[in-house]
């Protein structure tokens, strides 16, 4: 089974935001929820990186570790995923996450945010594959589909990456070892506890 | 031109050649555009000084909070509050319970020695009784709704089943959302109403030294609140007035600050409600099965004469200087 993975080749990102444009309308997810986002590092300055960056389907997750009623799970495919119908809207998954993923439909107390929402991976839910309800609640199940994330499927400079992390992270070696230059692939060594070695 | 100029000349254009033939591809080959560029290998090492740093961008979404772009600070929270707090909690629970059972297999149940008198003396008024069961109703509901978050899914979620536990655990939180409030009023009610019986002196010193009636022999002299009941009190207060503080930044996310914040007061929130829960049991033990008598003071308020003068000696004294113990023919036994 493939181990998926994101991958943001930093050295690529010309932060036009059509990843976090395509999630949104992909996922058709809640207004003031974005799944993806692009930030901007040094911004102005020499150096200055631009990352996309989206929940990482981290090795060993902090938010299924921390989760008090074990909502999470992970598919075959290594993705983490979240059950909606068991989230109680805690909001401790978004305490421990290391790149901010999770995310509430509302702003509120304690409790009243509702359930929390983050990237699938394009991979829905626990509900049946491609059914409505599973669109509801998680948007497009494109993997059933045999189709990768669309963030990553349409961006321009095909600086994101998403697909089996040895597969995408030999890309990125031959375009480090072909341009002679990389920045690393941000939020590895957080995610998976590794860094491409180049 | 002079033939030295020409040399000159030449040497010049001929150096200005070479500097041009040998400098400007090197120069071409050595542009690096990722050589002022952050990489996350630096922001770890950078983590090692300071664990708790936020890589912060820039970012052209409206929630400004997504401009961090990394922030491995949730893992050290994370240990807390998977490993840590779980051994603490399970620590001082079971650890107080069995204390509490040992001490009662080896002491028994405090009796009153001197028999009941048949007389009663007011040791709580209505008021002080109300106040008292409001915050420990309260108090049992938000512990049990507030363990749940820790221990529910390893002791809970394998009984009852996913489904079942989910709503558990919403009405626990919907529960521990509202009762923080009367139980904060509560706390602050007996604050105001009990400290001043609550101040500590030298007879609390005393009664510690003589071991409070609880090791050892006799029963040393103690006002209206004994060493140990002092002992509850600030902890309550102090215990109480840190869970409030801590619950409200809980309760309203982001008043405290960031998720960093929010982390800490997690922390504070749930040491001090772990601990509180194990100063309480002993607090149920030794008000119920611990101690003939004691119950009465916050059941019917009324305490036997007898009770009172063992266990509150200098207070039946004022007591009875300001003439609340009646005296006279009831202390004549009825024959």
């Amino acid at each position: 089974m493939a181990r998926m993975k994101f991958l943001c080749d930093a050295d690529r990102c010309i932060e036009c935001n059509a990843c976090v444009t395509a999630c949104k309308n992909e996922n058709e997810v809640p207004w003031g929820i974005n799944r993806r986002r692009v930030v901007t590092i040094n911004d102005g300055k020499p150096g200055e990186r631009s990352v996309s960056m989206a929940c990482m389907h981290c090795t060993d997750a902090p938010c299924m570790a921390v989760c008090p009623v074990d909502c999470f799970y992970n598919t075959a495919d290594g993705v983490v995923l979240h059950n909606k119908d068991l989230c109680i809207g805690c909001g401790y998954c978004f305490y421990a996450c290391p790149f901010g993923a999770p995310q509430y439909p509302k702003v509120g107390n304690f409790g009243t945010r509702g359930k929390m929402d983050k990237c699938t991976y394009c991979s829905g839910g626990p509900e049946v594959d491609l059914s409505p309800a599973e669109f509801q609640k998680y948007g497009s199940n494109r993997l059933a589909e045999g189709k990768l994330p669309l963030c990553a499927e349409m961006c321009s400079t095909k600086s994101l990456l998403a697909g089996d992390g040895e597969i995408i992270a030999q890309i990125y070696k031959e375009r480090v070892v072909k341009r002679g230059y990389g920045s690393g692939a941000w939020g590895w060594q957080t995610a998976y506890k590794e860094t491409i070695a180049i | 031109m002079r033939p030295g100029a020409h040399l000159r000349f030449l040497l010049a254009a001929l150096l200005m050649a070479l500097s041009v033939a040998f400098v400007a591809p090197v120069t071409a080959q050595q542009v690096n555009p990722t050589a002022d560029s952050v990489r996350e290998r630096q922001f770890l090492d950078a983590l090692k000084a300071n664990p708790q740093a936020e890589l912060q961008g820039r970012i052209t979404i409206p929630d400004q909070r997504a401009a961090t772009l990394e922030r491995p600070a949730g893992r050290q929270w994370r240990e807390f509050q998977q490993v840590t707090i779980v051994w603490i909690g399970a620590i001082v629970v079971l650890g107080m319970l069995a204390v509490l059972t040992l001490f009662y297999l080896i002491r028994g149940r405090i009796r009153l020695e001197a028999g009941p008198s048949g007389r009663t003396i007011t040791r709580f008024n209505a008021f002080e009784r109300f106040m008292h069961w409001l915050t420990a109703a309260c108090f049992v509901l938000l512990a049990l709704s507030g363990l749940n978050v820790t221990f529910g899914k390893l002791l809970l979620l394998p009984l009852i089943g996913p489904e079942a536990f989910t709503n558990l655990s919403v009405a626990a939180k919907w529960a521990h959302n509202f009762l923080a409030w009367p139980f904060m009023l509560g706390i602050a009610l007996m604050f105001l109403v009990w400290i001043k019986d609550n101040i500590p002196g030298l007879v609390d010193v005393k009664w510690f030294a003589a071991g409070g009636g609880i090791v050892g022999k006799g029963h040393p002299p103690a006002r209206r609140f004994n060493g140990g009941q002092k002992v509850v009190f600030w902890s309550v207060v102090i215990g109480g007035a840190l869970l409030s503080v801590s619950g409200i930044y809980l309760i309203f996310p982001f008043v405290a600050g960031g998720v960093l914040e929010l982390q800490f007061w997690n922390v504070v929130h749930g040491v001090v409600a772990v601990l509180m829960v194990a100063l309480i049991l002993a607090h149920i033990y030794i008000g119920t099965i611990g101690m003939e008598g004691a119950f009465d003071a916050m059941g019917s308020g009324e305490v036997d004469l007898n009770w009172a003068k063992t266990h509150h000696s200098l207070w039946v004294e004022e007591e009875q200087k300001k003439g609340h113990v009646p005296a006279g023919p009831n202390l004549q036994p009825a024959e």
